[in-house]
């Protein structure tokens, strides 16, 4: 099944390494997030300044997206379409903006906490940094699940809804966080079956 | 009143997230919004909920904060005539 | 050509009834469900309105037939109800006679549960059955339990649009020929997380909500559920299925401007209403009524309402939002308008958009205001979610 499309790229972002490709590009690995965040995105030279801005789920996401997509010119053009899930949803910002309106002599929940208790707001910010206009869709799985991820993508490229699909299990909570994210498309690369989505993400 | 302008500069920097800024890089007449410290919508709700948990100043209409949020000038000026706390 | 994905039955509950025939009568004797909240307690009680189902939680339960030590959230029994009914009023009987799925959308999940127990985990282990049913995922897997559903379950989360996009997967996954009958749709319960946090985005009117009014100051929230049964064609000959109505269009799009405003000009609704017809067929002037999102926002309301224009040019049919009457119901608000857009397609009805006085400076276009009856063959619903995720559904006449 799929044997007309490829994964034409790769990233891996976990206990505080970055890997693209199967190749590290950065490692803090004693480091925790925030800081093992901000010092991956000045290695990679990412300027902008929102990403400070960010609950943990959405830099996480935007770190590995950026790394696949930098080489796409930003300009509104570019039909990738955004294919994410996890488990965990938004449970992470969740528990956060949940502790703001806990108490009732320090209620200030925060706007800020607020707007990221949604998946899906993590397509948001990559959708803004790269230019996409393009079909966004967020699942919750029990666990990862290649042969959803491979159906689903091939059915929008074989649909033409996409000339290209982002796909990424994005995962966070607590101390414990994984991205994979891989692009599949016409371009050659290596075969997009379930098996070799679920080589790629076991690394 | 500059030592409410410091406090006000310490305290957006943190509040806001506004990484590689520091309290020397901020004017007291910059524009906050815009081109200036490139503020957006959901800065000014983080703002309006600071003026009501260190000030003591509701704040019922966003729309209010436009002219209040306008530099550090203005809001300190404003903090200072309103605070209750 | 195809006509679209066949719809052979829905399910609904909402503040304006229980069923799709009291929503319907609601809706056409404009009779709204935005009241003072009950349910839950909150410190906002008596500066927000909302669109509360006025059962309990025991209410609920006792509907379903849940034991007492069940750990069902509200947003999974809004969600059973709904779907029950949308699978009675397809005439099914064997729920695995065919290759069936179940996609259901939901934003807050097992969060009313959760905010109601948290802190009393810890200290005692009464309610600590609710923990397994945080997970938004585990709304979908209990409806579908008491479904008997044993195909495929699967929840989508993309905010307010959740609903649209699970009807537009399962209309794919009919196409495609993965399934040959789905259960589409979305539920969310009111909760104190979503209230306090559109109250702290200022976006949560005081009063009644006004879509599209100059004067408009935010909006109210609701709850409910809704479920459509999806089928395929050989389905549908097979057992000589009555049809509803046709989904015959659906486009997606991100807005890619903001995480939780839209964009001036609407650039995302206006490209999935453009996908939408293209995927149809259909041209703008095909469309007959338009149910909008229209939250009443100052926000929403203006970037729709100029997405509407530049798609539909001078000639914008009439177009009402219902969430006067239901309170935005978030993930499920895609859903229980699928069901009033069918509605409007088989009675020739325009709903009208209560609470309208003053049309808004920035553009010509005003939202009926008045029930209306017309012949109707085709009707556009727009949701939109914050992550800028934007959504349209495109329904025809059987």
């Amino acid at each position: 099944m799929a044997n007309n499309y490829f994964i034409t790229d790769h990233c891996i972002i976990e206990k505080g390494k970055v890997l693209h490709n199967g190749q590290e590009v950065f490692a803090m690995p004693e480091a925790a997030f925030p800081d093992f965040a901000k010092q991956a995105y000045k290695h990679l030279n990412t300027d902008y300044a929102k990403f400070f801005k960010m609950d943990n789920l959405s830099k996480l996401s935007f770190l590995a997206a950026d790394i696949l997509l930098k080489e796409y010119i930003a300009d509104g053009s570019n039909n990738t379409a955004l294919l994410f899930a996890n488990s965990s949803s938004s449970l992470d910002t969740d528990v956060k903006y949940n502790d703001s309106i806990a108490d009732k002599d320090d209620y200030f929940p925060s706007p800020a906490v607020f707007v990221y208790t949604l998946p899906n707001i993590c397509m948001g910010e990559i959708s803004i940094k790269h230019k996409l206009y393009t079909e966004n869709s967020f699942f919750i799985f029990e666990a990862f699940n290649p042969e959803f991820f491979a159906a689903y993508a091939q059915a929008l490229l074989d649909t033409a809804k996409a000339d290209r699909v982002l796909c990424g299990w994005v995962d966070f909570l607590k101390d414990d966080y994984k991205a994979f994210m891989y692009l599949v498309s016409k371009e050659q690369g290596t075969a997009h079956t379930k098996e070799n989505i679920q080589t790629l993400y076991n690394n | 009143m500059e030592a409410l302008k410091q406090e006000l500069k310490e305290k957006i920097i943190d509040v806001l997230n506004l990484e590689d800024i520091a309290v020397e890089d901020v004017n007291d007449n910059d524009p906050l919004f815009g081109d200036g410290l490139g503020l957006d919508s959901i800065d000014a709700l983080e703002l309006i909920v600071m003026l009501d948990k260190d000030y003591g100043i509701k704040l019922a209409d966003p729309k209010e904060g436009k002219a209040i949020f306008q530099s550090i000038e203005t809001m300190a000026k404003y903090i200072s005539e309103n605070r209750t706390k | 050509m195809s006509r679209g994905v066949a719809i052979t039955g829905m399910g609904i509950i909402s503040s304006i009834g229980n069923s799709v025939e009291e929503n319907f009568n609601a809706l056409i004797q404009s009779k709204p469900g935005i009241t003072v909240i009950e349910n839950i307690t909150t410190v906002h009680k008596n500066v927000i309105k909302v669109g509360e189902i006025k059962k309990t939680n025991g209410q609920l339960a006792a509907e379903l037939g849940l034991a007492a030590d069940n750990n069902y959230s509200r947003t999974a029994m809004l969600g059973a109800i709904a779907a029950k009914q949308a699978v009675n009023n397809a005439g099914i009987t064997d729920i695995n006679e065919f290759n069936t799925g179940l996609i259901s959308a939901t934003s807050v999940g097992g969060m009313d549960m959760t905010e109601r127990f948290f802190y009393d985990y810890a200290e005692s282990d009464e309610h600590r059955r609710y923990i397994l049913s945080h997970d938004a995922g585990d709304v979908a897997h209990k409806i579908a339990d008491q479904l008997g559903l044993k195909g495929l379950v699967t929840t989508i989360s993309t905010a307010c649009s959740s609903a649209a996009n699970a009807i537009m997967l399962g209309a794919r996954l009919i196409k495609n020929g993965k399934l040959d009958r789905v259960i589409v749709g979305g539920t969310d319960a009111l909760s104190k997380f979503t209230i306090n946090g559109f109250k702290t985005l200022m976006i949560l009117s005081d009063t009644y909500n006004t879509p599209f009014d100059n004067d408009r100051k935010g909006l109210n929230l609701g709850e409910a559920a809704a479920f459509l049964v999806l089928e395929s064609d050989a389905v549908v000959k097979q057992q000589n299925k009555k049809v509803l109505a046709y989904l015959s269009g659906y486009g997606n799009a991100n807005d890619a401007y903001h995480q939780t405003a839209s964009s001036e000009n609407g650039d995302g609704a206006f490209l999935s209403m453009e996908k939408a017809f293209k995927i149809s067929g259909l041209a703008p002037s095909d469309i007959d009524y338009i149910n909008a999102h229209g939250t009443a926002t100052p926000n929403n309301d203006l970037s729709e309402g100029r997405a509407i224009i530049r798609a539909f040019g001078n000639n914008v049919p009439e177009f009402s939002s219902t969430k006067p009457f239901t309170g935005h119901t978030l993930a499920a608000a895609a859903a229980i308008e699928a069901v009033y857009s069918v509605l409007a397609l088989q009675n020739g009805v325009v709903y009208p958009n209560l609470n309208f006085k003053t049309p808004m400076e920035e553009f010509d276009i005003v939202p009926q205001t008045e029930l209306k009856e017309k012949e109707i063959n085709h009707v556009l619903s727009n949701s939109f979610g914050f992550g800028g995720n934007c959504s349209t559904l495109l329904f025809s006449k059987s």
